[in-house]
């Protein structure tokens, strides 16, 4: 025991002062939350619109005032003619005009219908997507009133409601994926990558050459990791409930121990990793292609698992990230119990355990 | 019981499609409480058989024991009871002084406490930097620092492997006188070095050449098996000299030895007078030959050729 935390130790000198890595690992939440929060976000938020009113009535009017009131637009400049709409959008100044025609409150009054053109730059397809969609509701908002008014005897509403994530804020789908990927990156990439360091500078040879368990050392490694990964598990939670307002809706110690499981995981992952590669070099490049990849692509954090061809969906199911992004949405969004979350918990425990079984056989106790 | 017995050790590698063989059948031994060095250029496989004899490496066919015990069926005791330092090994540069040796003391469940007076007199030197990182000693610093490192468990055999290499001249002097005094305390070294000049301060050599053992005696009597007469050669042009008397037929061997030229010749002496002459008539300039008495690099030179030619 004295040896193992007189290895522990040594572990913490090395990180601690390795003062750069030491500093990035430990901000690395922080910067990957604010760019994801707030750099890399497909919210739509004051985008920029044009309005070509052809008929400037009571109606028009009304409705541009909506568009204006709603946070998701600015009105940028009031287009006088059809033929300046083009060069606008070519601009690059706008994402979406909307056009009325010619007496549209008329139109309106008299026929019961009238239409409005929404032009949208779907050179970017999401956003105008998303802009149109935006622009349609607003619209209706106006008809809804208008409609009460008119009281029409026969209608059919649709309500709709967005479960767990009612704004539609996109914090809540990679505060769990960001979260994935700091535990790999900290714990599966620095572990390999120091085990790795060892037997670059022949340090590794001595120990081999003495009648330790290398493993004994080998697991002392994962202790500062797993606690620094503790540490980033709470910077992250924190950052997201009071910086991006995305609340914790489950049992918080839940959500915690699922945290650890998953950094258990890490490290066996980058335990194995490690005892395939002989220098840095490899152990960093093995981690980023079959670790930090998958993580960032397969997990179901930036693309639907759902949508994926059925090859990569089957390898999907290797990554552990993909169990743990569930887990955590399921947990932490949904504020689901662990009867919900037991299966994936399981996957993670049993592959786990495979990755230390694996890598313990695996380990070497000489030098070929 | 030898500390070290060394029975037909093969080692092949792999390089691509086509075998190298590293060890070619080589057997030696030795005695308790000796100084033993392992002397050859690089690629001699210095390295690869001290990792076969610290239980790094499995021997292709072959057996081995240290201390006694069998390099494959008994390694863990082996590793025990043995101190390596290895030729890259380069500590923990961002640890102390300190901190390095507590961690190999705690490595084998020692203390720097329980074993002091093994390394005392090495770490009397490096104690005055025992804050310092390992990483700014200075060349020969580190090596006593390494040695320290490699004894702080009290082994009976210590295995250094070129502890010299890229180490200044004072420091290397120290280090052997270093190990001289730790044989005091009966424990057996062996030591490699691609340093011919290292050779005489062990107790005995092994001449190794491309995986063979050339020869293997004390360094006297290596130096005695020289069969020939040998001659320094001095011009004032001596790149010209050396290729002129490698052109001449009574010359047998020529090579450069920093400030002159170890010759050999066929036959009697008087060939060397005849070469002197026919070498001023070539136009150099203060030629001058003299007798001198053979060093271990002369005779490791002669066995090289020897090896060659067999």
């Amino acid at each position: 025991m004295r040896q193992f935390l007189f290895f522990v130790k040594k572990e913490f000198y090395h990180l601690v002062r390795d003062r750069q890595t030491f500093f990035i690992l430990l901000c690395l939440p922080l910067a990957l939350i604010l760019i994801f929060g707030f750099a890399l976000t497909n919210e739509v938020k004051n985008s920029r619109i044009a309005v070509l009113d052809n008929s400037k009535d009571k109606a028009t009017r009304a409705i541009i005032d909506q568009l204006e009131a709603s946070r998701y637009f600015d009105i940028l400049e009031y287009i006088p003619s059809n033929d300046k709409l083009e060069a606008t959008f070519r601009s690059g100044k706008i994402k979406l005009a909307v056009v009325f025609p010619p007496n549209f409150n008329q139109e309106l009054l008299h026929t019961n219908t009238a239409t409005i053109q929404l032009i949208g730059d779907a050179s970017d397809p999401n956003t105008s997507n998303a802009l149109i969609n935006y622009a349609t509701a607003v619209i209706m908002d106006y008809q809804a009133g208008f409609r009460n008014a008119a009281e029409i005897p026969l209608r059919i509403n649709t309500e709709i409601r967005m479960l767990y994530n009612p704004q539609l804020k996109g914090s809540y789908n990679f505060v769990p994926g960001v979260m994935a990927m700091v535990l790999m990156l900290v714990c599966a990439i620095m572990t390999s990558i120091s085990i790795a360091r060892e037997k670059e500078i022949g340090t590794m040879e001595v120990i081999l050459v003495s009648p330790i368990v290398p493993m004994r050392l080998v697991f002392a490694k994962m202790v500062p990791y797993f606690l620094m990964s503790v540490v980033n598990i709470g910077s992250i939670l924190l950052l997201s409930v009071y910086v991006l307002d995305v609340p914790i809706q489950g049992n918080l110690v839940l959500l915690i121990l699922e945290c650890m499981m998953f950094t258990i995981a890490s490290l066996a992952l980058g335990l194995l990793i490690s005892s395939i590669s002989n220098s840095q070099q490899v152990a960093m490049l093995l981690s980023v292609v079959v670790l930090f990849l998958p993580t960032a692509m397969l997990s179901g954090f930036m693309f639907p698992v759902e949508n994926m061809p059925a090859v990569l969906r089957f390898i999907s199911h290797a990554v552990p990230a993909r169990w743990f992004y569930t887990t955590v949405i399921n947990i932490m969004i949904k504020g689901l119990g662990f009867e919900y979350v037991w299966k994936e918990t399981l996957i993670l425990a049993v592959m786990t355990v495979f990755f230390l079984a694996v890598s313990i056989l695996n380990f070497k106790t000489r030098l070929e | 019981m030898q500390a070290v017995e060394v029975n037909n050790i093969r080692k092949t590698f792999k390089a691509g499609k086509s075998v190298v063989t590293a060890l070619h059948d080589i057997s030696f031994g030795v005695d308790r409480g000796e100084l033993f060095g392992l002397i050859g250029p690089d690629g001699a496989g210095k390295t690869t058989l001290f990792r076969i004899l610290t239980t790094l490496m499995l021997a292709g066919s072959g057996t081995a024991s240290v201390d006694g015990f069998d390099v494959v069926k008994d390694f863990k005791q082996i590793r025990k009871r043995v101190g390596y330092m290895p030729g890259r090994f380069s500590l923990y540069q961002d640890l102390t002084v300190q901190e390095n040796l507590s961690f190999f003391a705690t490595l084998f469940n020692t203390s720097i406490k329980e074993n002091y007076d093994l390394i005392k007199d090495i770490y009397i030197q490096i104690e005055k930097f025992k804050k310092r990182k390992a990483g700014a000693l200075s060349g020969g610093m580190k090596q006593k620092l390494a040695l320290c490192c490699a004894l702080i468990h009290k082994p009976s055999v210590l295995f250094l492997d070129e502890p010299t290499t890229g180490v200044d001249a004072v420091s290397r002097r120290e280090f052997w006188e270093l190990l001289h005094n730790l044989q005091k305390q009966t424990i057996t070294i062996l030591v490699s070095t691609p340093y011919m000049d290292e050779a005489g301060l062990c107790d005995r050599v092994a001449l190794v050449q491309e995986g063979r053992i050339l020869g293997i005696d004390t360094p006297e009597a290596i130096t005695k098996q020289f069969d020939q007469v040998l001659w320094s050669a001095r011009a004032e042009n001596m790149f010209k000299l050396l290729t002129d008397l490698k052109a001449q037929q009574e010359v047998n061997s020529c090579f450069p030895f920093g400030q002159e030229h170890h010759v050999t010749f066929n036959g009697s002496e008087e060939n060397a007078r005849l070469v002197e002459t026919r070498l001023n008539q070539l136009g150099h300039k203060s030629v001058r030959f003299e007798k001198i008495n053979p060093g271990i690099e002369d005779c490791f030179m002669e066995l090289m050729e020897q090896h060659k030619k067999s």
